[in-house]
């Protein structure tokens, strides 16, 4: 796959040049994610420090885990990944997406395995993982069983995966919907079909049925004042995370 | 990967320092500390020649450490080596004065019995504090390159290239100012300064005296300036004392007998007879804010990022609180995998920092305006409202507590834990 990429035309180059700068600037269009971003990785740094007894103030503590995170995007998860150690697969549909997230990781120095592929094909062609990321994905899949089922495959027995998402009640929709659609403009209208947004009963539900024993589950909730994430033990009712692992034999 | 590039780059990434911090004073090897206790590799480029050999004689320079400060530098295992050579600073008494006159009857007194966490602050001599944090920080592993002038900066999208006089070129994720008010560092990243000239000039030095201070710092506030007289170990005292510009370069000028002269009737005659301990220093004092506290890959910390006024003693305590807040955003961004010069990143250290920096610039600022001049008017309102801070005791908690740097949203490292 690298190799492709050095055989595009300059101009494409440039245009992903600039919509890399554009998914890595912290004020730009991907501002939200990248707000949210120090919430979610002390989530899940916790989470794999937790479950494969690292100590995070350690050189490199994911070294030797192998991890994968589904819908990439510009590798705002992949990179931290990277350099704490892991061996890091990330997987997006969007073709352009892993364009621009490789001339980042390049940039950054980050040996990151950035591939055009769906987590169903990656199951297909028998990859398995320590860990997998499934942040905000699950929202937009059509059958989320079906996916959830290819996701636990991709699993390593006693592997762990992460997979946050968006409640489904009026709160979730006037904010998430309402309020980063419309109002503050943070994502482009249509980034959400709030009909398909999941209660945490139904996702435990899924990830059961998908054969997966749950481990965890927090909130993260946006505090207005401060314009800051945190981590809630109690507040589920809009943005959530679950952590649940496949049992190992 | 199958780019073999790739390798080369993440070899290189491994030798490099994660941070450069440019200046060798006291707050950048406090920092270099506070990062290697983080897991961050940094190395001090200090544009000054290392001294030949430390003179171990009392040179007249010290420091009024807060309690918060103080703890800082426990917390970074420095403290230990310094602890027989500090002196607790017990009581705080401020009180107005006019050349001549000697001190007026107090009318604020700050007693550390007070509050509950101990002495107010401590007092330190340069001699002491410097190598301390030279050898722990040699103890740490931290390269500590002296004569490292720097000459030019480049930020780019992963790191920033620093190039020194020497025609070396370096390179890490963040580059620190930690280089003064005239910082290159900030000058280079294009990050301009505001501030103003007080026309005064402070003069620092060591009187020993007669009479035992009890660990009682003075401040008397004169017309031209005020007049700090700062309990040492033993019968000595650091006094910094502020007088109008013309005025401080004669006085600097005097020969011992003749200073000595000038300065008895300001210091008044409680702790008896005095003479110099050491040499005379003068610094100019001036208000010197940098408009930002970060840009691409560069963030300032200490006089760099404020220089402010010394009346309430708060330049080195500012600092040190710079030094626990940027320690503590780069630490945590490390252990979630952060890149650590990102601009998020950078932007968390400036919306912490910002308002405590401005604040203490206004209040200084102020103060001195305020007790810098011999107006009948200023002088009955400053007489008032210092009064009613010394009537009310949950006014003077507060004062103390500001003092003692132990308010706001407080760094670990400030409340004595590591990061």
């Amino acid at each position: 796959m690298t190799a492709a990429t050095s055989t595009v035309d300059p101009a494409e180059i440039a245009k992903f040049e600039a919509m890399a700068a554009e998914w890595w600037d912290p004020e730009g269009k991907f501002r939200p994610l990248h707000m949210l971003n120090p919430c979610r990785l002390d989530y899940i740094t916790g989470q794999i420090a937790a479950e494969f007894g690292r100590d995070l103030s350690g050189e490199r503590p994911f070294a030797g885990l192998r991890i994968l995170d589904i819908g990439c995007g510009g590798g705002l998860l992949c990179e931290p990944m990277a350099r704490l150690g892991g061996s890091v697969v990330g997987a997006d549909a969007a073709e352009r997406n892993i364009a621009v997230a490789r001339i980042h990781a390049a940039q950054s120095g980050l040996e990151i395995d950035y591939r055009h592929t769906t987590a169903e094909a990656l199951a297909a062609a028998g990859e398995t993982f320590d860990v997998v990321l499934n942040m905000e994905v699950v929202e937009h899949v059509a059958d989320p069983a079906g996916y959830l089922a290819a996701c636990r495959d991709l699993l390593k027995p006693g592997g762990l995966m992460i997979c946050s998402t968006i409640n489904r009640n009026p709160k979730s929709f006037a904010l998430a919907i309402v309020g980063a659609e419309y109002v503050m403009r943070w994502l482009p209208k249509g980034t959400h079909d709030w009909r398909r947004f999941i209660t945490p009963d139904e996702l435990y539900g899924l990830l059961r049925g998908a054969g997966l024993d749950q481990v965890d589950r927090k909130g993260f909730v946006f505090n207005p004042v401060t314009w800051r994430w945190r981590i809630s033990d109690r507040d589920l009712s809009v943005n959530y995370v679950t952590t649940s692992l496949r049992p190992r034999g | 990967m199958d780019n073999p590039a790739h390798g080369r780059i993440v070899a290189d990434m491994t030798r490099d320092p994660d941070v450069l911090i440019v200046g060798g004073g006291l707050i950048g090897p406090t920092l270099a500390l506070a990062l290697a206790q983080g897991g961050i590799r940094s190395a001090v480029l200090d544009a000054l020649p290392l001294p030949l050999r430390r003179d171990p004689g009392f040179d007249g320079r010290a420091y009024a450490l807060a309690l918060a400060s103080q703890r800082l530098l426990a917390a970074l295992g420095v403290w230990n080596g310094l602890r027989d050579a500090a002196q607790p600073i017990l009581e705080v008494v401020a009180s107005d004065g006019r050349a001549g006159e000697g001190p007026a009857p107090f009318f604020l007194h700050l007693d550390q019995a007070e509050i509950e966490e101990g002495p107010l602050g401590y007092m330190i001599e340069d001699r002491f504090l410097r190598p301390a944090l030279l050898e722990a920080m040699a103890a740490a592993g931290v390269e500590h390159r002296a004569g490292a002038e720097v000459v030019a900066q480049e930020a780019g999208p992963a790191g920033i290239a620093v190039t020194l006089a020497s025609g070396e070129r370096l390179s890490a994720r963040l580059l620190v100012g930690a280089d003064g008010r005239a910082s290159g560092v900030a000058n280079r990243a294009g990050i301009g300064r505001t501030g103003w000239d007080y026309g005064q000039t402070a003069l620092v030095c060591a009187v020993a005296h007669e009479a035992p201070h009890r660990g009682i710092a003075h401040q008397f506030f004169m017309p031209a300036g005020p007049l700090a007289i700062l309990p040492l170990p033993g019968n000595r005292s650091s006094i910094v004392w502020s007088e109008r510009r013309e005025t401080a370069a004669a006085l600097a000028a005097l020969g011992e007998a003749e200073f000595l002269e000038t300065l008895r009737p300001r210091f008044g005659d409680f702790l008896g007879a005095i003479r110099l301990a050491g040499d005379r220093y003068s610094y100019p004092l001036g208000l010197s804010l940098a408009n930002a506290l970060v840009a691409p890959r560069v963030a300032l910390v200490g006089d760099a990022a404020h220089g402010i006024h010394p009346i309430a003693g708060q330049g080195l305590n500012l600092g040190l609180r710079d030094v626990g807040a940027l320690a503590e955003v780069l630490t945590l961004a490390r252990r979630r995998g952060e890149d650590i010069g990102a601009p998020d990143v950078l932007a968390r250290y400036q919306s912490w920092r910002r308002f405590d920096t401005a604040a203490l610039a206004i209040a200084t600022d102020a103060f001195n305006r305020l007790f810098s001049n011999d107006n009948a008017l200023l002088r009955g309102i400053r007489d008032l409202g210092m009064g009613l801070i010394n009537a009310l005791p949950g006014a003077r908690r507060a004062l103390i507590r500001e003092a003692a740097g132990l308010t706001g949203e407080v760094p670990r490292l400030l409340r004595g834990r590591p990061v």
